[in-house]
């Protein structure tokens, strides 16, 4: 391609035009091959598989495997596994995306007005972000031990009673999600922080002539309206980050107590690569996917409107 | 008065979310020094009474290969980004810049590609690993994720206001198609490059799930996967080696973030995505 390219000078005879347009031709197959044959073999193949894989029986390993139309989606409907795993990521997420959107809009917009401590906080609540989640979560592990962890103990000090965060059926799913609402916040915070200083200060300044200085009809009146597409955006990426929650569940959990914190992609993980059961596994993913998609539209619909360098 | 008032309740909220914040961090690093018997003590210190932390970051470091796992994850996440970016700039560009035969198909796979979750193909990824008996790979870990949708994405968002009248001056002076994204238009786009790499390396270096699935052997552990193996370890229950290995786990990514914050944020507002 780029000998094509090079042969074309301004002292060739012929009008560029029609050359350029073979040129372009060439270059453009020849740049977009290898993304294209990545695309087909690591995503649209592996789909298409997922797909036919779901209506069969094949384990890993087998040499016969056989269709069975819907089996495994009846299955997958029957299993108190994998209910229990939808009603926990669906409260999960029911937890995650209000507390994840609505604290970090808080933080945003009181870091906003800050001067000198801005970004001592901005690093601060960014920090999570960037550790390693497992390595956390074993000290989250620590801090909520029952009997000896700190948490425990400062409630105990302010006369509470002892409580089992992680072996309590009831609270383990909140406390999951406490633990990803403090990995998320600080990414949620740095997006609402670009937002917010995308606003115009005229705005304020217009709404202070119309006599509204306070601060709730400030931020009614011009920055929840403006934040409109960010915070939009946001709830859509929270939404999906939450479905796909596995880190925690694999290693301070594994789906207990007794099933309390089983979730969709973490009975993914156990049905297709411990027990080895692919298309059982199969018919899952086809099942979460289900789920994100919708999100994953539309985060790509508000993506395409939102990017504009 | 009041402003005075509002400041002080601005700053208790922000102070109270801080310490959430920073708990377990501030949990690690102190039990990483701290001997046994110290760490949970009915009153918390921040300094202990007798400073262990050589015996727990030895008996981390020597019971683990937590360096192995920091090497491993640093090729890992280096595998994947350069491929990502060799593959998804001359995409980017010809999706940016040139006519050719099926660009308008190639970018709503693109599109249809942003919206695929990393977990849904890596069930038939695993099978075809398997048959090709390459699971336990540093090539198994990073394959998958050699195609960046969202690179060709951002990058062609960003070619596109790259100006025309350059290219086209570059062309009649005789440079090929190849040089030009290469040396003139790669250049200009720096800060894009810049934020994908810190969000891809951020992404790969603390993902559990692919490495947990293709990867059995110790020695070929990320990061995360490593923790995992030492926290499940006989040392899971040393909770000062547990803490010193963490810390070490965790460090080198957030004292990237520390010397580069501008970058990380910049980066992470510019990509926008998780």
């Amino acid at each position: 391609m780029t000998t094509v390219a090079a042969q074309v000078t301004p002292l060739d005879a012929a009008p560029p035009a029609g050359r350029q347009r073979w040129v372009e031709r060439f270059a453009g197959l020849g740049f977009a091959a290898p993304a294209f044959i990545l695309l087909v073999l690591t995503n649209l193949a592996p789909l298409a598989a997922l797909a036919f894989l779901s209506f069969t029986n094949y384990e890993l390993g087998a040499l016969d495997f056989s269709f069975v139309g819907f089996k495994n989606f009846g299955a997958a409907l029957q299993d108190p596994v994998i209910r229990r795993s939808v009603t926990n990521t669906l409260l999960y997420v029911a937890i995650v995306v209000p507390g994840g959107v609505l604290i970090s809009l808080l933080v945003a917009i009181l870091i906003h007005q800050r001067k000198r401590t801005r970004s001592l906080y901005e690093v601060i609540y960014f920090l999570p972000v960037t550790s390693t989640l497992i390595a956390m979560a074993t000290m989250w592990q620590f801090l909520l031990h029952p009997t000896l962890g700190l948490i425990n103990q400062a409630l105990k000090g302010l006369g509470f009673a002892e409580t089992a965060f992680l072996s309590e059926p009831r609270l383990v799913i909140p406390t999951l999600a406490a633990i990803g609402i403090w990995q998320l916040v600080g990414f949620n915070m740095v997006l609402f922080l670009a937002g917010l200083s995308a606003i115009p200060r005229d705005l304020y300044e217009a709404v202070d002539i119309d006599g509204a200085s306070h601060p709730i009809d400030r931020f009614l009146k011009v920055t929840w309206p403006m934040l409109g597409p960010t915070t939009m955006f946001v709830t859509v990426t929270t939404f999906i980050t939450a479905f796909k929650i596995f880190d925690t569940v694999a290693v301070m959990t594994r789906g207990g107590p007794g099933g309390a914190s089983e979730v969709l992609l973490y009975a993914i993980y156990l049905e297709g690569f411990q027990y080895f059961h692919m298309s059982y596994a199969a018919t899952l993913t086809l099942v979460f996917l289900a789920f994100t998609l919708v999100f994953s539209v539309l985060q790509t619909f508000i993506l395409d409107r939102r990017v504009h360098y | 008065m009041r402003r005075l008032v509002s400041l002080a309740l601005v700053h208790a909220v922000l102070i109270g979310g801080a310490v959430f914040m920073l708990l377990p961090f501030v949990f690690m690093l102190t039990s990483a020094i701290k001997p046994p018997g110290e760490i949970f003590e009915a009153t918390f210190r921040l300094w202990p009474r007798q400073f262990y932390g050589w015996q727990n970051f030895e008996s981390a470091l020597s019971t683990a290969p937590l360096l192995r796992f920091l090497l491993n994850g640093l090729i890992v996440c280096g595998g994947i980004l350069v491929v990502q970016l060799l593959v998804a700039i001359p995409c980017a560009y010809a999706l940016a810049k040139l006519k050719f035969p099926g660009r308008p198909i190639l970018f709503s796979l693109v599109l249809l590609g942003l919206c695929i979750p990393v977990q849904a193909p890596s069930l038939p990824l695993y099978i075809a690993f398997a048959e090709l008996g390459i699971l336990n790979t540093y090539l198994s870990m990073m394959m998958p994720f050699f195609l960046s949708v969202f690179a060709i994405f951002l990058f062609r968002q960003f070619f596109k206001s790259y100006p025309d009248e350059i290219i086209q001056a570059a062309r009649l002076d005789g440079v090929g198609e190849f040089e030009i994204v290469w040396r003139i238009v790669v250049p200009s786009a720096w800060p894009a490059i810049a934020a994908f790499s810190i969000f891809s390396v951020v992404a790969h270096w603390n993902d559990l799930y692919w490495p947990l699935i293709v990867v059995s052997d110790t020695k070929l552990a990320t990061p995360p996967l490593g923790m995992m193996y030492f926290a499940d370890s006989e040392l899971g229950s040393n909770y000062g080696a547990l803490a010193a290995g963490a810390t070490i786990i965790t460090a080198p990514l957030v004292i990237a973030f520390l010397i580069a914050r501008r970058h990380f944020l910049a980066g992470i507002t510019m990509t926008g995505i998780k």
